[in-house]
């Protein structure tokens, strides 16, 4: 059936078919930015980042920033599995529309150093006294390398704090000092029945290995030991076994689904004992939105207790900043990261309660001021014993904690560890030997 | 207009080359022609996009998938053969398990949904007082998005806090964990699965028997059917094409359910993997792992999975008439 009287000539067609390939190259054209050019004044300088308190405090300051450079700046917050995909899909398409990035060195900086998403910074770094690199503490600042080269600058730094109720270990002699001290309170004061748990903590396979890892290393283990997986060693089988016993006897129903956002809440809600987890987090705790009556009057800080080999707990840097190396605004985003990661916003933000990657800093008794006098202590102890990753250091280190973490899970649910152990640790050499190919491919 | 008028196609020439000197019999057209170019014309925009939104994007997942592409997509890497379907297909800790969870969260919800929509469309045939409120609240769980259904479920069913726990113990019945429990994850989602979609079983279903002729049932009636004799007999079978559809297309959007598996259970399908099946397997690989050449063949083999699906419940289903 006919839908048109008009004959329509060769002409004509031709004409109609042109114009409608200009109008879709015109759209196209019009959709994609141009790229290699500089944005124009108007173009914010966007940024990337975890929802945190340092990013919070730094996105209320962004104004200050905004009269310096004379450029809006966008903030972006993000969680942090939201922020790792989103980086994933904008870098794989080499967008420009990020400039400065919050990353974790720890976790994904080797993998984007080796896709060559980061810029370079040791130059700038080093070159710029003001910004005094060397001020920064050792642990951070030997993360921030890959290859020899900066590619980030921390900001926050954590260690694990055991969080706990004064009013309830008043009777036990205090926060217990101790692997075994802790096990035996928190065994002790758990109530299943009335809701009440000794102690709870993150039991999420791969979340729960960073907070796992200090238990590791005061067990007398590491997850490598010579480049080889030492997650089959003895220590580090007790290590496990002494964690699922913790959570999976004295911890809340269904652990094995909790990561921070789980675990914190309940400790908040005043139905646990004992929490250990990540020391920047303490505020909530103190936050009347959050935590109930009993916990803001009653919790306590203490540093990480000491196992079978002391008490090595992690002293880490969380998240850093690095500058999109697609970005056409770098000179701003390294402003940016002068003014954020500087020694007077280090110290301000510090002030504030929020723990920085600075040693001035923390040497400053008017920045530690800010914190609980016990937690102050714990933070200054933890620092000093600590070790500077709470991960693998490897280059998937995703696949990493999914392998390293299977047996926590297995624990957890009180059941056979030792086989699981032993599968995790031929998973975890097959692991390394393709992990170490992706490395020099 | 005269057909006689165009001139008969010559040796060596395109047959709708008019003669020389024929001016009248070059210009005019038939609107079959005219119909003709205009119709590529109009379908140029469509098909141009299906090339660059379906077309390309297959070809280039094919392509990663025989490569060992790492990290970032456009980094160097080699084309390796197979290599990643074997890898895949070896693989019996993530792979395999990922595959029959596929498999069961699917077959298990389909059947529970066809079941309970096929009842409730019965019910809801003939008309009763507040039908259209009944319509109207069967909707409600569809207008929902996947993630803000985890969401609430989620909080429903928390092991410590939420309601669900509360209203058990109200009955007397013990505490259970839900979806923080290994072993109770995956029944949860399908029958939070359930919850959302049956309603969409029950419309197509009731759209359905709505198109059915009365005179068999009547028929069957005259004849001393029984209810269930004139449903098992009757209905059914005249249903079949209608029923066959829904199944077909609850089965294939079932199969490839991701969001409210990654909004409840996170990513990476759960502490032990219990959530995981082949899309949240393959979501695993390219943003937390950046294997793109192993995820590429993951997704190549699911692909191959829907399809092999679709061909069978066509096949079983009368597919035909489907």
């Amino acid at each position: 059936m006919s839908t048109s009287s008009q004959p329509l000539s060769r002409r004509s067609f031709g004409r109609l078919a042109a114009g409608a390939a200009g109008a879709i190259g015109m759209g196209a054209s019009g959709a994609c930015a141009p790229q290699g050019t500089r944005p124009s004044a108007r173009s914010p300088l966007r940024i990337m980042a975890i929802n945190h308190v340092w990013s919070q405090a730094i996105k209320r300051r962004t104004k200050e920033f905004e009269e310096r450079i004379g450029r809006r700046v966008s903030m972006t917050l993000l969680t942090s599995d939201q922020l790792s995909s989103s980086y994933n899909v904008k870098l794989n398409a080499s967008g420009t529309d990020v400039d400065v990035m919050m990353v974790r060195a720890l976790q994904e900086q080797l993998v984007f150093a080796h896709n060559d998403w980061l810029t370079d910074l040791t130059d700038l770094v080093e070159g710029d006294k003001e910004f005094a690199w060397a001020d920064f503490q050792k642990a951070p600042r030997d993360a921030s390398l890959a290859a020899g080269k900066i590619l980030s600058v921390p900001v926050v730094t954590e260690r694990p704090t055991l969080y706990y109720r004064k009013d309830l270990v008043e009777g036990l002699g205090g926060p217990p000092r101790t692997l075994d001290a802790l096990m035996s309170a928190a065994l002790e004061l758990t109530e299943k029945k009335k809701g009440f748990y000794g102690y709870v903590g993150r039991g999420q396979r791969s979340g729960a290995v960073s907070q796992w890892s200090s238990f590791l290393y005061s067990h007398g283990g590491d997850f490598l030991v010579d480049g080889k997986s030492a997650i089959g060693s003895r220590q580090a089988l007790a290590a496990y076994d002494y964690y699922g016993k913790l959570l999976g006897t004295a911890g809340p129903p269904g652990a094995t689904n909790m990561s921070l956002e789980q675990a914190m809440p309940i400790f908040a809600q005043g139905k646990a004992a004992f929490y250990i987890d990540a020391d920047a987090i303490y505020s909530n705790f103190l936050d009347p939105k959050i935590a109930t009556p009993a916990v803001r009057e009653s919790v306590g800080f203490a540093p990480f207790p000491a196992g079978p080999a002391g008490a090595k707990p992690h002293n880490i840097p969380s998240w850093s900043l690095g500058i999109n190396k697609f970005s056409l605004l770098r000179d701003d985003a390294w402003e940016f990261i002068r003014w954020a990661a500087g020694p007077k916003m280090s110290a301000a933000l510090q002030s504030d309660g929020i723990p920085g990657a600075r040693r001035s800093v923390w040497s400053d008794r008017r920045t530690l001021a800010a914190f609980p006098p016990d937690l102050a202590e714990a933070m200054r102890l933890n620092a000093e014993r600590g070790l500077g990753y709470d991960r693998p250091r490897v280059l998937q280190v995703g696949r990493a904690r999914d392998i390293v973490g299977r047996p926590l899970v297995a624990a957890i649910l009180g059941e056979s560890v030792r086989p699981v152990v032993r599968d995790a640790d031929a998973e975890f050499a097959e692991f390394l030997v393709r992990d170490n190919r992706h490395k020099e491919s | 207009m005269a057909a006689t008028e165009v001139s008969a196609p010559q040796a060596g020439t395109r047959s709708s080359t008019p003669r020389p000197g024929a001016r009248r019999t070059r210009t005019p057209r038939t609107f079959e022609q005219a119909n003709r170019r205009l119709k590529w014309a109009m379908l140029a925009p469509a098909l141009l996009f299906v090339g660059l939104m379906i077309v390309f994007p297959l070809a280039f997942t094919l392509d990663l998938s025989l490569t060992d592409a790492f990290g970032a997509v456009n980094a160097d890497k080699r084309h390796i053969g197979l290599r990643n379907f074997t890898d895949a297909l070896g693989d019996t800790r993530r792979f395999w398990p990922a595959a029959r969870r596929t498999l069961v969260f699917t077959v298990g919800a389909v059947i529970l949904e066809t079941v309970l929509g096929l009842a409730l469309a019965m019910l809801m045939r003939k008309p009763f007082r507040g039908m259209r409120l009944v319509r109207t609240v069967l909707i409600i769980p569809l207008l929902a998005t996947p993630v803000a259904i985890g969401i609430l479920w989620l909080l429903i069913l928390d092991p410590t806090n939420g309601i669900a726990n509360h209203l058990l113990e109200g009955l007397g019945l013990p505490r259970q964990e839900f979806l923080g429990s290994v072993s109770q994850s995956l029944p949860m989602l399908m029958l939070i699965d359930v919850w959302q979609w049956t309603p969409m079983m029950t419309l197509l279903l009731l759209a359905g028997l709505s198109t059915l002729p009365e005179e068999p049932e009547e028929a069957a009636l005259v004849d001393g059917a029984n209810a269930w004799q004139r449903f098992r007999y009757v209905v059914l079978p005249m249903l079949g094409p209608t029923l066959a559809t829904a199944l077909v297309l609850r089965a294939v959007d079932a199969l490839k359910t991701f969001d409210i598996l990654y909004a409840t259970k996170g990513a990476g399908g759960g502490s032990d993997f219990e959530v995981e099946t082949l899309n949240v397997y393959a979501y695993g690989l390219t943003f937390d792992y950046q294997e793109y050449g192993l995820a590429a063949a993951v997704l190549v083999l699911f692909t191959l999975f829907i399809i092999g699906v679709v061909v069978v419940l066509r096949r079983r289903g009368g597919g035909k008439n489907a």
